[in-house]
This record gives C-alpha cells, sequence and structure tokens, in this order.
C-alpha cells in the first residue's frame, strides 16, 4: 500500500498528526479525510474561507495587473508598428512556459531584505506574491490578446475608419471584435495561477493567517499529515478550475457560432 | 451645394504592377458616377483611393465645395463613406451596427434610436434589429452596409458592388436605395458595377476604367 498517500514526495511525518493513521490503512486515511473535508466545507470553517478568499485576492489581483498592463501592450504590438515586436513576442512566448519555481526564486533574490527591491519590504507579504503570479500571467494575456487583435480580419479596420472613426476609436473597434480572444486570454491566465505553487509559497512564505492560499496550504497540510483540510482545498481547487475551464468554453463558443448572444454593444 | 471630388494624375502600384497610371477625372456634385470594366483593373483600389483609405503614390485627390479644395482631415473624412464589397459587418447586433457612425460621432442616444429605427425600415432590416449582424445573409449584410453608410449622411457616398451576389429582387431595393439617397441628400455618388443594365439604369455619367484610367463609357 506504499504509494497511495497523497502527499507526492514528501516523507511522512514524524510528529503525532490529527489523524491517527498509524492503525488505519491508507485507504481509511484519505475515506476520512474526505469525511472531514467535506464537514469542513459545509460549515464554512473560517480558516478555510480565509485562505480561499487570500487565493481569489492574490490570484485575481495578478490577473487585474495583467490585463492592465498586458491588454495595451498586445494591442500595440496588433495595431503599431512597434520597434522589437518581434523580439517582445519571443520573450512573452518563452514567459509563457516559465517555471513558477523559477519566477518565485528570482523575485525572493530581488525581494529579500539584502537584494536590490529589499528596500520595499515585500518579501513574504501578499504584495509579493501578486507580482510573482502577475510575472507568470502576463505573458499569457499579452500574448493571446496580441493573437486575437492581429486576426480580426483588416476590413473591420477599414469599415471602422470610413464610417468616420478616428484613430483611437478606429482601434478600439479593432479589439472589440477581438474581446472573446482577448477573454480567453485572461481565462486561461487565471488558470495558470491559481493552480500553481511554486513561486507564492517562495515569496509568499506560507505565514498562516496572512499569506496562506490554497495551493500552499495543501502543500503544507500534506506534509504535516493533516489530509482534512488539504482534501477540502484540494477539492475547492478542482472546482475552481472547473468553474475556470466551463467558463473559457463558454466564451468560446460565444465567439464561434451563433447563439445570438452578443457580448458588449 | 454638393461636394465634387477631383483627381489629378493619380498613380498606384502595388508589387511593381503600375495598376493606376495617371488616372485624372473630376466626379460632379450631386451625380451618380457608375464605373464599370474588367476584374483587377484597379476600381476597388480607385475607391479606396477616393475615401482616403488609401494614399496614391502619386498625384492627388481633392475634395472641393463651391469650387474651394478642403482640408483632407477628419471632419472631410466624416462627410464621404465607402460602402466596402465585403461590407465588414461589426461582430454586434444589427441595430448598433448602424448605429456605429453616429455614435462615433457623438451623436445622443435618442437621436440615434429615431434614426437607425428609421433606417432599418427603408433598408427592410427593421424586424432584424436585435439580431446578431454576422448570422444575415449576404444580401441583407449588403443592406446593411447601405444602411450603415446611409445613416451618417454622406455628401459623397462610395459604393463599391453593392449588387454583387444579389438577387434580382434585392438588387432592386439597393438600387431603390441608392437612388433615394441621390434624391433626397443631393450626395455625389461613385459606383462600381460589373452589371451594364444597372449602370444604365443609375447612371449620369458612365466611366470605364482601362489600363489603368478613367474614360467616359
Ligand atoms: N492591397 C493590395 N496589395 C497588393 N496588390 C493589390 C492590393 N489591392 C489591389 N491589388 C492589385 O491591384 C490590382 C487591382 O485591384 P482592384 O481590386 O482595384 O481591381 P478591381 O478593378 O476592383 O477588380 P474587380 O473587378 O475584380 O473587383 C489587382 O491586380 C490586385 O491584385
Ligand atoms: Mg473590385
Amino acid at each position: 500500500m506504499e504509494g497511495v498517500r497523497a502527499g507526492g514526495p514528501y516523507p511522512l511525518p514524524q510528529t503525532p498528526s490529527p489523524i491517527p493513521y498509524s492503525g488505519l490503512s491508507h485507504v481509511d486515511t484519505i475515506l476520512q479525510g474526505f469525511i472531514s473535508a467535506f464537514k469542513l466545507i459545509l460549515a464554512l470553517d473560517p480558516e478555510l474561507l480565509k485562505i480561499i478568499w487570500l487565493s481569489l485576492q492574490v490570484s485575481g489581483g495578478a490577473l487585474l495587473l495583467a490585463i492592465l498592463l498586458g491588454l495595451p501592450l498586445g494591442a500595440l504590438m496588433a495595431l503599431r508598428r512597434l520597434p522589437l515586436r518581434g523580439l517582445i513576442l519571443s520573450i512573452l512566448n518563452t514567459g509563457m512556459g516559465l517555471p513558477p519555481v523559477v519566477v518565485g526564486l528570482v523575485l525572493y533574490l530581488l525581494l529579500s531584505r539584502s537584494g536590490p527591491l529589499g528596500f520595499m519590504s515585500l518579501l513574504y507579504t501578499p504584495g509579493a506574491m501578486i507580482i510573482a503570479q502577475f510575472i507568470l500571467a502576463f505573458p499569457i494575456v499579452t500574448s493571446l490578446a496580441h493573437t486575437a487583435i492581429v486576426n480580426v480580419n483588416p476590413i473591420i479596420r477599414q469599415a471602422a475608419r470610413v464610417l468616420g472613426a478616428n484613430p483611437w476609436q478606429e482601434a478600439l473597434t479593432v479589439i472589440r471584435e477581438a474581446r472573446y480572444g482577448i477573454i480567453t486570454g485572461g481565462i486561461a491566465g487565471l488558470g495558470r495561477v491559481t493552480a500553481e505553487v511554486g513561486s507564492v509559497i517562495i515569496v509568499g512564505g506560507n505565514i498562516a493567517g496572512y499569506t496562506r492560499v490554497i495551493t500552499t496550504t495543501i502543500a503544507l497540510e500534506t506534509d504535516k499529515g493533516n489530509f482534512d483540510l488539504a482534501i477540502a482545498l484540494g477539492i475547492i481547487l478542482l472546482g475552481l478550475s472547473l468553474l475556470i475551464n466551463l467558463a473559457l468554453r463558454a466564451i468560446q463558443r460565444l465567439g464561434r457560432t451563433s447563439s445570438g448572444v452578443i457580448l458588449w454593444d | 451645394m454638393g461636394l465634387s471630388l477631383e483627381l489629378a494624375q493619380i498613380s498606384k502600384t502595388y508589387n511593381g504592377h503600375e495598376v493606376l497610371q495617371e488616372c485624372s477625372w473630376t466626379f460632379e456634385p450631386g451625380l451618380t458616377h457608375v464605373i464599370m470594366g474588367p476584374n483587377g483593373t484597379g476600381k476597388s483600389t480607385l475607391l479606396r483611393i477616393c475615401a482616403l483609405l488609401e494614399v496614391p503614390d502619386r498625384g492627388r485627390v481633392n475634395f472641393l465645395a463651391g469650387g474651394l479644395p478642403l482640408a483632407p482631415d477628419l471632419a472631410l473624412k466624416r462627410r464621404l463613406t465607402l460602402v466596402l464589397p465585403g461590407v465588414g459587418v461589426f461582430n454586434t447586433s444589427v441595430f448598433h451596427n448602424v448605429a456605429y457612425g453616429l455614435k462615433i460621432r457623438g451623436i445622443g442616444s435618442r437621436e440615434i434610436e429615431e434614426r437607425v429605427g428609421a433606417i432599418l425600415e427603408t433598408v427592410g432590416l427593421a424586424a432584424k434589429r436585435r439580431q446578431r449582424a454576422l448570422d444575415l445573409s449576404t444580401g441583407q449584410s449588403k443592406r446593411l452596409g447601405l444602411a450603415r453608410a446611409m445613416v451618417i449622411d454622406p455628401e459623397v457616398l462610395l459604393l463599391d458592388e453593392p449588387t454583387a451576389s444579389i438577387d434580382q429582387e434585392n438588387s432592386e431595393i439597393i438600387e431603390g436605395i441608392i437612388n433615394k439617397i441621390k434624391a433626397e441628400r443631393k450626395a455625389t455618388i461613385i459606383m462600381v458595377t460589373h452589371d451594364p443594365i444597372q449602370a444604365e439604369r443609375l447612371a449620369d455619367r458612365l466611366l470605364i476604367m482601362k489600363e489603368g484610367s478613367l474614360l467616359p463609357g
């Protein structure tokens, strides 16, 4: 029965754990974990809610920043002749595959007390976690926004212009035609950051009640053998993933087919 | 007093091929000019240049009001429009497609409601106003393109094959709309078509595009 344990590479805890697994099989432990997890979820356990809320704030904040900066950059590259556009696109494409732990490590070195940005005292704060996830989401959001806007049929731009649009209105019209693709990029970015643990555990430090988010809590509690909270959060994370994917599919269907539903008049 | 449009020795080259060769013509105010000619002779290119969508390599495009030239600024651009052969339908409702030109001119929503409603009646799309414009048929899309142009009351109306691939009945509807714009607005109209009978019906001036120049037809 070795290897059934839901902890991955973490060693079995040596300290006493809330679940006395010694006398039970691992399957029983997991089952019991599920039962306790559902109790926690149904009871709207305050600790659980706090962790979920922080996760949403960190990932949502990171996504918002990524859209705020990524959409204008993506649009600029798509609509104007920008010097070094090819280079920027290559960097963004590389960034889409950045390992979160590497982002965490580099940001840690920058933010640590002796680092160049140490004076900001951001290490081990939710702010640092937002920056880390922003770095992860930004390339996806920007690159997909660029692709969506570049792929708008050039006739849309001509139509806007002959109907009297000034350069700003013309750009906004083209961007609006690309809205489904842009939203897809936002959702993909959100999917990437809500599920990652590598960067936020390094720069957030997983401090209880302060920088503890869903993924880092799962890692820690699993390590401690405290499966009920870990499983409860795992279920919620899966649920979030499912929601994000459903939203993605819905947006892509809206953009492609004639459902009659029109986003943004 | 309508606008006249003067082309002075326009030349345009694509990939080393000179499509327009020192093409000159004066389009007279309030008249319908119909341009015919074989495929690939530069008719669409000429219309895009007239619409100030493209700049010629050489030569000048002058818009004149009462004999005086106008600066080619946004204000002038908003007095003319081109109905593109592919229309370029925006991914929104029929209503908002037609309202577009008014919205970007900062016109109030009540006036937009009125003017768009009236135009949709004219082009026979009133029942479709809430529908997604991309779902319209080809003929309906062409009428949408015309409605979008009509609603902004252009003084110069450029039409690139407005009845191409349209059935007889809908062609007649579209011709009726063009005649109405001409009668009501005294607009200067320049239209490209491949239908000689239609050209005969609509044209005050018939022109032929040949070897990169316009000739009287
Ligand atoms: N943007 C462009 N880039 C390159 N070549 C172009 C471009 N636009 C037009 N051409 C070329 O210029 C020539 C004239 O094209 P244009 O569309 O003006 O012809 P047309 O008279 O409208 O033909 P049709 O009757 O088929 O519509 C063609 O050979 C075409 O390939
Ligand atoms: Mg043509």
